[in-house]
């Protein structure tokens, strides 16, 4: 399981086409323990630069997080 | 290299056109850029069409002939360049490389867009293939939601407040308001531009500029040959394009874009000039945040800073430095193959002193910048009278 610090998010109101049933819906930039960043979801509580997260899963190549502590 | 100048321009109004369709606009904003420029379609001997996303937008591909040969530009090389929303502003940097070279003489570029027959959320899924959809988009990033991002981690770094992004909103629109162009023509409060409907955390509407249909374009000349075709030539006097990452997750700071003061750095360098010089610009504001990051990183300001400079009023109409007084992409519009050309033809009528009642009082040395993306192209042109 990776784990990281959010390095910036968002929270998405206006979704494109392919996302808009999901909408609102948090992304976040995660920069890895190891090193290394990729743009994620987030699941669960709303995040902040700084918070640290865990990927909880992996769906179509897209890893989601969520909230440590 | 030869010295090369703008010898035409010529532009559509942008808005929301349901009777234009995409070569009608380009043919239209041609048409008067030839007209503007007193040259012939046969004495055309190139022919760049800026285009980001016309085979999405409208079906159509092979854009260059299909708007040149409409407009009786019959069999010169005609090519399509594609850089997301710097599709014409590299456009006209490679129409530009041809007449400084000496290749050809007179070199026609004309940016479009047809944004308008597509609802919003497929548009602005369009308008995402212009990140990395094997990353960024496959999460569910808009282009709004990278530039939030992006204004979120300015915010960390530098104390970036929801005022000073609203400060650039209420100065676009109060500059777009005064421009007969202009799609919104609408002055706005900081109240309203604070409590726009949100689209992606911390911007809202009023932080995104527009989707919009038009077309601009311009005729390069040699220097030496402006005197043939009109009496106020505009010199080019330095140019730069620069490239970096698709993927915003890719960069090392979201806070300035590289490829800005790259591309900067080199048109600063070619004509011998520094941002102190420069009397006025027109910045790619498709976010108000880029807008804030751009006076940044082309040394208008200090790193951090931008928001405050741009609430003082330093770039309002007025100011010591007018940015975007065409009311910029938030007010203007921004049909983004459009946007690049436009903004050169935003300098030629400021510089020609053309600009009606939103005419500016220092307007021989001026700045261009157009993004591509979330800043993985850059192209920075300065001009001035010749």
């Amino acid at each position: 399981m990776r784990t990281g610090t959010v390095y910036t998010e968002t929270m998405i109101h206006l979704a494109a086409e392919a996302f808009a049933s999901e909408a609102p819906f948090q992304t976040a930039i995660v920069s890895f323990e190891g090193g290394g960043r990729v743009t994620g979801r987030i699941l669960g509580d709303r995040v902040a630069i700084g918070d640290r997260v865990a990927e909880v899963e992996l769906r179509d190549g897209v890893p989601f997080f969520r909230k440590t502590e | 290299m030869r010295p090369v100048a703008v010898i035409g321009a010529g532009k559509t109004p942008f808005g929301a056109f349901p009777d234009l369709d995409l070569r009608s606009l380009a043919v239209q904003a041609g048409e008067r850029c030839l007209a503007n420029g007193h040259v012939t379609p046969a004495q055309i001997e190139s022919f760049y069409l800026g285009n980001f996303a016309g085979p999405a937008f409208v079906g159509q591909n092979h854009l260059a002939p299909y708007v040149s040969m409409a407009l009786g530009i019959k069999g010169v090389p005609a090519t399509r360049v594609e850089a997301a929303c710097a599709s014409s502003g590299s456009a006209f940097f490679h129409a530009w490389t041809e007449v400084a070279a000496g290749v050809y003489d007179l070199v026609m570029v004309v940016g479009v867009e047809k944004m308008t027959s597509q609802t919003t959320a497929r548009t602005t899924e369009i308008l995402a293939s212009a990140g990395d959809l094997t990353g960024e988009i496959r999460a569910g990033s808009t282009f709004p939601s990278l530039f939030a991002m992006i204004a979120r981690r300015h915010m960390h770094d530098f104390g970036t407040k929801r005022e000073h992004l609203a400060a650039v909103a209420v100065k676009n629109h109060a500059a777009g308001a005064l421009n007969p162009d202009a799609h919104m023509r609408k002055v706005i409060t900081v109240e309203q531009a604070l409590a726009g409907k949100p689209v992606a955390d911390p911007l809202n509407l009023y932080d995104c500029s527009l989707i919009s249909d038009g077309a601009a374009a311009v005729i390069l000349a040699p220097l030496e040959r402006a005197a043939e075709f009109t009496d106020k030539p505009v010199r080019v006097l330095g140019i730069g394009q620069a490239s970096d990452y698709v993927a915003l997750d890719q960069k090392e700071d979201i806070t300035t874009f590289p490829a800005v003061r790259r591309a900067g750095e080199t048109a600063y360098r070619m004509a011998k000039a520094g941002p102190d010089d420069i009397e006025f610009a027109e910045l790619h504001d498709c976010f108000t945040i880029a807008e804030i990051i751009a006076s940044e990183d082309l040394g208008f300001v200090k790193r951090g800073c931008g928001g405050p400079y741009a609430m003082e009023g330093h770039t309002s109409l007025k100011g010591s430095r007018p940015v975007n007084a065409s009311g910029g992409l938030k007010s203007k519009g921004h049909p983004v193959g459009a946007t690049g050309v436009a903004q050169i033809y935003d300098l030629v009528q400021q510089i020609r002193c053309e600009a009606g009642p939103r005419q500016l009082a220092r307007h021989s040395l001026a700045l261009a910048q157009n993004l591509g993306g979330s800043g993985a192209t850059c192209v920075v042109s300065i001009l001035g009278a010749a």
